[in-house]
């Protein structure tokens, strides 16, 4: 039977059959649903959206969460028409640009005036509020230093001496957000001039740059180099999965971006979008306070059992930090960055 | 029919790439500035720099994987050892294993904690050393794919020839073997050389401070959100398909087809020295592949490494959004569209390019079409997408965020290898076939399902395994296209191990790996059967002709 009607269909039919059956699969998305887009960590993320459906058993939320620079790139390359009702968490430097843009939905949340003024979009009108942030950190491989007899540093400036060269790793800042927070910062603490000096000294040092903020600690954490440049939110989770790491926060100062709620405009669910930022500074904030150590509203942390002291000490280091100036930068300041070390690509012996 | 496939191109491929590359003559606001970004891009300290090493790394790779899946190929088709199917198997296990698996692996075994760092005497596995092994490594399976195909067809009649005139076996194999696989062989380096040559993902992961292009878009792109510089390297990174297309154009014109409608199909004979001696070659290739992939599952078996090796399946617990089993099964679903649709429009496609007459001017875009895929990365391919099916003036906007733009766009980008598979072995097929079936009347149709669709039923199953294989890992691509509810197992790994979780990316690698085993064993004992029947005359000395007329 099937050789029978097999043979008889010419071919340009099993073309247009191929075609209307691959086009039927797509189905549209519903309306009254909350598409909500995010670049914060998968886990806590997880955990977060299923107590605010919890709270909201009305709203179904769907989520796409994508690391900071692919879900800028797909949003920006969207914005003619966005997708996303929600953004849920992106770094402030690249939703400045996004605001920018005009792709935020002016909304002036319930609650900002109880947080910490550092998170609140100053520029009328607002359209984002800053929910809690990250920050850099030093990760340290104690077995592996102890092997190599390296002293442990304390300071940003201790890692230009050269007895460290070849065992550090460090995020890209062309490539990662972490990687610009770094030097943005360190031009912040030191001035201009002194942190390219600074620069000049640790490129001789660093073994390899890495294209995530988070490798450079995964790569401690595994002996891969003996010192990560990275953030503390990776330091603790690797720590917490069995790594010989310490967490350093340098006396300099650390430099920190803070992660930002926004609704997209063009979104066709602005009641429950409003619903959501408004959560964010509400229930939301104890939730994030549960398992974030840089918040906006810092009375609702719960401190780590674990890490007693690590709460003030981040909060004591964290800098000023000018995150309109580090925004509008961004490019003139990495491109002097790859016009000093990108194009060297020599491996260090 | 061929104007069907033109279309096709022209809406998934073509228009897509055109709306991403008219932005390198435009600034951040759209505004038309002409070649400034350009000349921006010119002043770039790394440009050269990238573009050798890319060069470099692209170069190398080729040679030693077309050396390496040559000798491999060759011992498959050409030899009597034994355990023949095994080692098709193990060879195949690169593709199934997306690129972040051979990464973890390559830093295990050769990293500053790894067991082997000795044999790299002092240099680093992060730069050209771990990028050339780690391409060699993923691109190994496409070449031997080609070129297993070229390789297995063969008229039996040259060989005896040979011997009639006592010509030596190396002989025989330099003026009959050689130039019978040189289309395959030509076809098979310029794949890799593109292949190598557009990838991001493994310089990504392993290639530390060397630059190359295809990680200089992904800096500006992913990195600055820069879309003009990185419709500028694209254009770059396009160059070497036109190169390709025109080396292909002028091969393909020396081409003799190899079966012809007298054809007896060629049979191994058995010789201890030279089957012994490709025995342990293909041991030797087989091991390695096996102590990369068992690196990779032993790092997600055990608690930390490498400072506590004791054994655990806690990895195995996805317990994160979207990270979890749904985007396993969203990854075989895909997998199983993509291996379906794809198989079907690519073998008719091929069949369109290579057998029907049509207008030669017409037929050189299509063929233009088909070897332009594999130079576009998949990040560019994924974003020019966006840009394209994202439009709200675009009549097929309604495909945008399903799991039909991911099929479609998995299959456009995996589409050159498929095709030139499916080329190869029609290649080999008379032309005369079809002047036969037209003196007798017979309608092409016919022909095709008769006697061309049985004779390249082999190739077709390679093409549907490939596809389905390529689906389950690919990332670079979807991974600015899935929305929440087609997650997928690969993008997966890729976020587990951004989070730190390095031995659950593993693990979870590890299961697409098995998947993709699974199903390439219920493949080839489904196909068993099939082939059995269809592949009849390849078994007997019966010559072609003679079995067309019998059916």
């Amino acid at each position: 039977m099937f050789k029978l009607l097999t043979r008889k269909i010419p071919i340009s039919s099993i073309l247009a059959t191929t075609f209307s059956v691959l086009l039927s699969f797509s189905t549209s998305v519903f309306a009254g649903e909350l598409l909500v887009y995010s670049s914060t960590d998968a886990d806590n993320l997880k955990y977060y959206m299923e107590e605010f459906q919890k709270d909201n058993p009305d709203i179904k939320v769907n989520v796409v969460r994508e690391s900071t620079g692919t879900m800028a790139a797909k949003m920006m390359a969207e914005k003619d028409n966005p997708q996303a009702d929600f953004l849920f968490e992106m770094a402030a430097t690249v939703a400045l640009n996004m605001e920018a843009e005009g792709m935020f939905y002016e909304y002036t949340p319930k609650g900002m005036d109880k947080i910490d003024q550092r998170y609140v979009d100053k520029s009328a009108p607002v359209t984002w509020v800053g929910n809690y942030g990250w920050a850099g950190c030093i990760c340290w491989n104690r077995i592996e230093a102890e092997n190599l007899g390296l002293p442990k540093p304390k300071t940003w400036a201790e890692l230009a001496n050269p007895i460290y060269k070849g065992h550090i790793s460090m995020p890209n800042p062309a490539s990662s957000g972490t990687g610009y927070l770094d030097v943005s910062s360190w031009i912040q603490i030191m001035g201009k001039e002194k942190a390219w000096k600074y620069m000049d000294a640790l490129h001789k040092n660093v073994a390899v740059y890495t294209h995530s903020g988070s490798k450079p600690c995964k790569q401690a954490g595994s002996g891969e180099f003996a010192i990560g440049i990275s953030w503390p939110g990776r330091a603790i989770k690797i720590i917490k999965a069995g790594a010989p790491i310490d967490m350093i926060i340098p006396e300099e100062g650390i430099g920190w971006e803070m992660q930002v709620v926004a609704i997209m405009s063009g979104t066709d669910n602005l009641p429950d979008a409003k619903r959501l930022m408004d959560w964010t500074l509400g229930r939301g904030m104890s939730l994030f306070g549960e398992r974030q150590s840089i918040i906006a509203d810092p009375s609702k942390i719960t401190k780590d059992p674990d890490l007693p002291d690590f709460y003030d000490e981040v909060q004591a280091k964290l800098i000023n930090n000018n995150f309109v100036w580090a925004a509008a930068n961004k490019t003139r300041i990495v491109g002097e960055w790859k016009q000093r070390y990108d194009g060297k690509t020599e491996p260090k012996k | 029919m061929l104007a069907s496939y033109i279309l096709f191109f022209l809406l998934f491929l073509v228009f897509p790439l055109g709306t991403l590359i008219m932005k390198s003559v435009q600034d951040q606001k759209g505004n038309f500035v002409g070649l400034k970004n350009y000349l921006l891009y010119l002043q770039e300290p790394a440009l050269f720099q990238s573009f050798f090493n890319s060069l470099f790394i692209a170069i190398a790779s080729t040679i030693i994987v077309v050396l390496l899946a040559f000798s491999f190929a060759y011992a498959l088709t050409r030899t009597c050892i034994p355990f023949k199917g095994f080692f098709r198997v193990i060879a195949l296990i690169p593709l199934l294993s997306p690129s972040i698996l051979a990464a973890i692996a390559l830093v295990y075994w050769f990293g500053n904690k790894g067991i082997l760092k000795a044999l790299l005497f002092g240099n680093s596995i992060y730069g050209p050393i771990g990028i050339i092994f780690a391409s060699v490594y993923w691109t190994f399976p496409h070449a031997l794919m080609i070129l297993s195909t070229s390789l297995s067809l063969s008229d039996s009649r040259l060989y005896e020839a040979a011997e009639v005139l006592k010509t030596s076996r190396l002989r025989a194999f330099l003026t009959i073997t050689i130039p019978g696989a040189r289309y395959g062989i030509i076809s098979t380096s310029f794949v890799i050389f593109t292949l190598v040559f557009t990838d991001f993902g493994v310089p990504k992961v392993i290639g530390g401070n060397y630059n190359m292009l295809a990680t200089d878009i992904y800096k500006e792109v992913v990195g600055m959100q820069n879309f003009q510089m990185g419709a500028v390297i694209s254009l770059v990174l396009l160059l070497p398909s036109l190169i390709a297309f025109f080396i292909d154009q002028y091969s393909r014109k020396k081409q003799i087809s190899l079966l012809t409608s007298r054809s007896v199909v060629f049979k191994p004979k058995k010789s201890f020295a030279v089957d012994s001696l490709m025995l342990s070659y293909c041991a030797f290739i087989t091991l390695i592949i096996l102590l990369m992939i068992g690196m990779a599952q032993f790092g997600a078996l055990v608690k930390y490494w490498p400072y506590d090796l004791s054994f655990t399946l806690k990895h195995y617990q996805f317990e994160v959004a979207g990270l979890g089993w749904e985007s396993f099964y969203n990854s075989i679903r895909l997998a199983f569209y993509t291996a379906i649709f794809g198989t079907v429009i690519i073998f008719v496609g091929s069949y369109i390019v290579e057998k029907l007459r049509s207008d030669e001017r017409l037929r050189g875009i299509l063929q233009l079409f088909t070897l332009m895929p594999m130079s576009v990365p998949g990040l560019v391919l994924g974003l020019a997408y966006i840009f394209y099916f994202n439009a709200e003036d675009n009549p097929i906007n309604f495909i945008y965020a399903t799991m039909t733009i991911l099929v479609i766009n998995t299959i456009v980008h995996f589409y050159t290898v498929s095709h030139l598979t499916g080329v190869t072995a029609l290649k080999q097929m008379d032309k005369e076939f079809e002047s036969v079936s037209l003196s007798l009347k017979i309608p092409l149709y016919k022909m095709f399902w008769k006697v061309t669709l049985p004779v390249c039923l082999p190739t077709i199953f390679d093409i549907s395994i490939y596809l389905f294989v390529n689906a389950m890992t690919t990332v670079s691509g979807v991974i600015f296209l899935y929305t929440y509810n087609t997650t997928l197992a690969s993008v997966s790994a890729i976020h587990l191990d951004e989070q730190g979780d390095v031995a659950a990316a593993a693990a979870m690698a590890m299961l697409i790996v098995y998947v993709s085993v699974l199903v390439r064993i219920i493949h080839t004992v489904f196909t068993k059967g099939v082939l059995r029947r269809t592949q009849a005359w390849r078994q007997n000395s019966l010559t072609v002709v003679e079995e067309v007329r019998k059916a």
